[in-house]
């Protein structure tokens, strides 16, 4: 035979075959040491500073000094609580986009009970009232679209998005009654003489409630999902709506609830942010968090000790971007290209845990 | 190279991941032939065509075309050599004509008018005898017309050799005919052609050799005139098997179910099930003949409860002859994985679909699912490495075990099960079948929607026919014939359609 005039294809994308979780973890291992590889890379291309540098440059914003390390663990605990919210939702296959607006709303009602509350009530009492009316907002803006996603079916990847834009603008709205001082557009900090609605201090740390309260909500989701009827139920929603109705699950039903309790968290993840560590409110307090999350909760297939990981590795990359950008000059866009090609790798890896290369034609015995 | 083989595959071997779909398979189809590829389903065949298609490309071993050596790429390259396929799905543009499918895609240089190319076409039509009207749109045309344009469309384009994938699975009895009619004069006309197919009775009928596959080996090719379907069983499955099903006779039926004035509109406002009015009794099969796509699926998801019904009446009765309300019904439904089982959950989620309800307070019990499970593996032989393995990863003859056995193991009432051996090996459907007697003589009313008419008549007592969403017969099974049931599924339903 003319082995030339036989061309082959240069090379062919093959489906892994049952890929082991050690052999999975590998290949995401691989993905997280290129990413840090290409980051260095690309700021010691930009600052001219040895890699090293810009390692310990990253290591000494994320745990350079006790009020860093804090600020370290109240970050991943934020993005871990929205990953969470977002599970119920995503296990669903409900593609909520919308934690944005979640935890916005969230938010707002938080700041609205520091201003308006304050000093009428003991602080204890105010607490009681942010968390839980905080949740109720944001269980509103998650419910809205999945009802209309239950009886219409509309889009819910379009609805959530789009609310998203509105609560930017009912923040705008609220700026302009509460800002402070008058015509800087922002609200300042919130009662930052009598702390009236702060988190208080606890185990030790000024964002000991916020880790708290993130680890209980994180286990009584991981038991609704993993031990309850209704986890069941939303998990065969999710996977196939029509054997859901063929076992006579209500799938209206199980839609609203799941949302009313993604929206809910993601609701308290605003309560976090505004009185637990930011304590002012802005159009940028979710802070693209309801984005970033979603990769967190997919990336760690939803299991929490995982999303706990991946949450802590973006914070991690994140605050040590903050502080080589100040170090070397840079500005503020530099934690947005470190994490956008931390993504790029991370969501590449995925890929690569499916499939593998071959090139030409192997003979196989 | 033998200049009188039209296509010769040598040591073919495709793999996908662990799994070797064909293991070294050789292959000769010789010029003006009609040869049969007979195989259980998983053992090769479409892998082994859709490299003959360009769909996918052969890890390792050689292709010969006409006595040259060549390799297939794409589907590109396999239409300039002449190879045409007829999916078993078929891949045509419902608001196109028979000539606008079949110019879809060709170059420009093959240009003449739309009458042109009509003209070919009727010409192809007399040629061969098909039986088609050339200004009908795809979308007005039966199951069978759309085949007739999908070879057609393949002629047109100058294949000499065609492949058919399973061809008749949609056809009833008289169409079947009809395209062997035509596949025979294609013959006649120098065409070599190969037919998937896994009907003994078709392949004794039509072919010239047939070669048999078994688990992605290739077992051999013999003459058909050497071939009885024993044999052929064998070599299909490795081993004798008993193809029989014991009928018995119904023991004291009753009335489980009533069925009258039923009609049922889709979401476009069409009206899929016409006027349909029966019954079926404790104790007996009944099963439900017609071609696919006639209203069999709303028909069992209207008395499942699952299909909103516009008018007519459903009623169920107990053993005392009075109306009831709660009836325990089982379905096995058409989409195993997409309805009657969540693929990605394993077997124990999979039995808690059921029972999950029944667990007191707000936490599940899988203790109880765990067991139903472990007997079901045990008693039907399931296949698994554990329980945990998700159900998309067992084979299909599994996979209808887990659900036939769930469903079972409900003890209902009321069964129906609507394609159940779809996809099954000789071996499973047998057991499919004896378990639907199993159930039939402990007093269970059975409701069976199956294509094959041969096991129809062999294993129901009445044979409901539903043509156009209408019963166009209700026939004894013991007592009537195949040609019979044939025509009633032709039958329009005599009268107004809408």
């Amino acid at each position: 035979m003319n082995e030339t005039s036989v061309k082959q294809p240069l090379f062919r994308m093959i489906k892994r075959d049952d890929v082991t979780k050690s052999q999975a973890m590998c290949v995401r291992l691989i993905a997280v040491l290129l990413s840090l590889i290409v980051c260095a890379a690309i700021i010691t291309g930009i600052t001219g500073e040895s890699p090293v540098n810009v390692y310990l440059g990253i290591i000494n914003g994320a745990f350079g000094n006790p009020n860093r390390i804090w600020v370290t663990i109240r970050e991943t605990a934020v993005l871990l609580l929205i990953a969470v919210g977002l599970t119920p939702a995503f296990r669903m296959k409900f593609w909520n986009i919308g934690a944005e607006g979640q935890i916005l709303m969230g938010g707002l009602v938080s700041a609205a009970w520091m201003i308006y509350g304050a000093e009428k009530m003991p602080n204890g009492i105010l607490l009681v009232f942010i968390i839980i009316s905080s949740a109720a907002a944001g269980m509103i803006w998650g419910v809205v679209p999945a009802v209309f996603k239950a009886y219409m079916n509309t889009n819910e990847t379009l609805f959530t998005l789009m609310l998203n834009y509105v609560a930017m603008q009912i923040i705008n709205y609220a700026i302009v009654f509460w800002e402070k001082p008058a015509g800087s557009n922002t609200v300042g900090i919130i009662n930052s003489a009598s702390k009236a609605g702060w988190f208080p201090k606890l185990l030790g740390g000024t964002y000991g409630l916020n880790v708290l309260l993130v680890l209980i909500v994180t286990i009584l989701v991981t038991i609704y999902m993993r031990r309850s009827r209704q986890g069941f139920e939303l998990s065969v929603v999710g996977e196939s709506s029509r054997t859901a109705e063929y076992v006579k699950i209500d799938v209206k039903r199980v839609i609203i609830r799941t949302m009313m309790i993604s929206g809910a968290i993601c609701g308290l993840a605003g309560a976090v942010i505004v009185s637990g560590s930011s304590h002012t409110i802005s159009t940028s307090t979710a802070g693209g968090r309801g984005f970033t999350a979603i990769v967190v909760a997919w990336m760690s297939q939803f299991n929490p000790i995982a999303m706990l990981v991946v949450s802590a590795f973006f914070v991690f990359m994140q605050q040590g971007a903050i502080q080589i950008a100040t170090q070397f000059g840079l500005n503020e866009n530099a934690s947005d290209i470190i994490t956008g090609i931390i993504l790029f790798f991370m969501i590449g890896a995925e890929y690569f845990v499916q499939y593998k290369f071959r090139f030409g034609r192997k003979k196989e015995a | 190279m033998n200049e009188m083989n039209a296509i010769e595959l040598k040591n073919i071997t495709k793999r996908f991941g662990s799994v070797v779909a064909n293991d070294h398979v050789d292959l000769t189809l010789k010029e003006g032939e009609i040869l049969a590829i007979l195989g259980e389903n998983g053992s090769g065949k479409t892998t082994l065509m859709n490299m003959l298609s360009g769909i996918y490309f052969p890890d390792e071993g050689q292709l010969f075309v006409h006595g040259k050596e060549t390799v297939i790429r794409s589907p590109k390259d396999s239409f300039e050599l002449g190879i045409g396929m007829i999916h078993q799905h078929f891949k045509l543009i419902p608001i196109f004509t028979a000539a606008e499918n079949a110019v879809l895609g060709l170059d420009k240089d093959k240009k003449g008018g739309i009458a042109e190319v009509n003209k070919k076409i009727q010409e192809l039509i007399d040629k061969y005898g098909f039986d088609l009207d050339i200004d009908r749109k795809i979308y007005d045309m039966s199951v069978s017309q759309k085949q007739t344009v999908e070879i057609i469309k393949v002629l047109y384009r100058g294949a000499d050799i065609l492949i058919l994938d399973e061809p008749t699975a949609v056809l009833t009895p008289q169409e079947t005919e009809k395209l062997f009619a035509v596949l025979r004069n294609m013959k006649a006309n120098g065409k070599s052609i190969i037919i998937i197919t896994h009907k003994l009775n078709e392949v004794m009928e039509i072919s010239d050799r047939v070669a048999v596959l078994r688990k992605g080996k290739s077992i051999g090719t013999i003459e058909t005139k050497d071939a009885s379907v024993d044999k052929l069983t064998e070599m299909m499955v490795g081993e004798k098997v008993a193809l029989n099903i014991d009928r018995s006779e119904p023991v004291d039926p009753k009335k489980c179910i009533s069925v009258s004035g039923l009609s049922v509109r889709n979401r476009e406002g069409v009206r899929i099930l016409k006027d349909i009015s029966f019954e079926a009794r404790s104790g007996e099969i009944l099963g439900i003949a017609g071609v696919s796509g006639n209203g069999q699926e709303q028909l069992l998801e209207a008395i499942a409860g699952l299909q909103k019904y516009e008018s007519g009446e459903i009623k169920f009765y107990d053993e005392n002859g009075n109306e009831t309300k709660d009836k325990l019904i089982s379905f096995v439904p058409e989409d195993r994985l997409g309805m009657g089982l969540v693929g990605n959950m394993n077997i124990v989620d999979n039995m808690m679909l059921r029972s999950y309800r029944e667990s007191k307070g707000l936490f599940l019990n899988k203790t109880g699912p765990a067991e139903v499970a472990k007997k079901i593996v045990d008693s039907l032989k399931i296949v698994t490495p554990d329980l945990k393995t998700a159900v998309r990863r067992l084979s299909g003859g599994n996979v209808q075990k887990v659900l036939v056995g769930r469903e079972i193991e409900r003890n209902p009432e009321l069964l129906m099960v609507a394609y159940p051996v779809r996809g099954l090996d000789i071996n499973s459907s047998y057991v499919i079948y004896n378990l639907l007697n199993e159930q039939k003589n402990k007093g269970v009313a059975v409701i069976c929607v199956i294509e094959d008419l041969d096991v129809l008549l062999e294993l129901c007592d009445r044979i409901m026919v539903l043509s156009g969403g209408k019963v166009t017969g209700i026939e004894d099974a013991r007592t009537t014939t195949k040609e019979k049931i044939g025509m009633l599924m032709m039958d329009s339903g005599k009268g107004e359609n809408e």
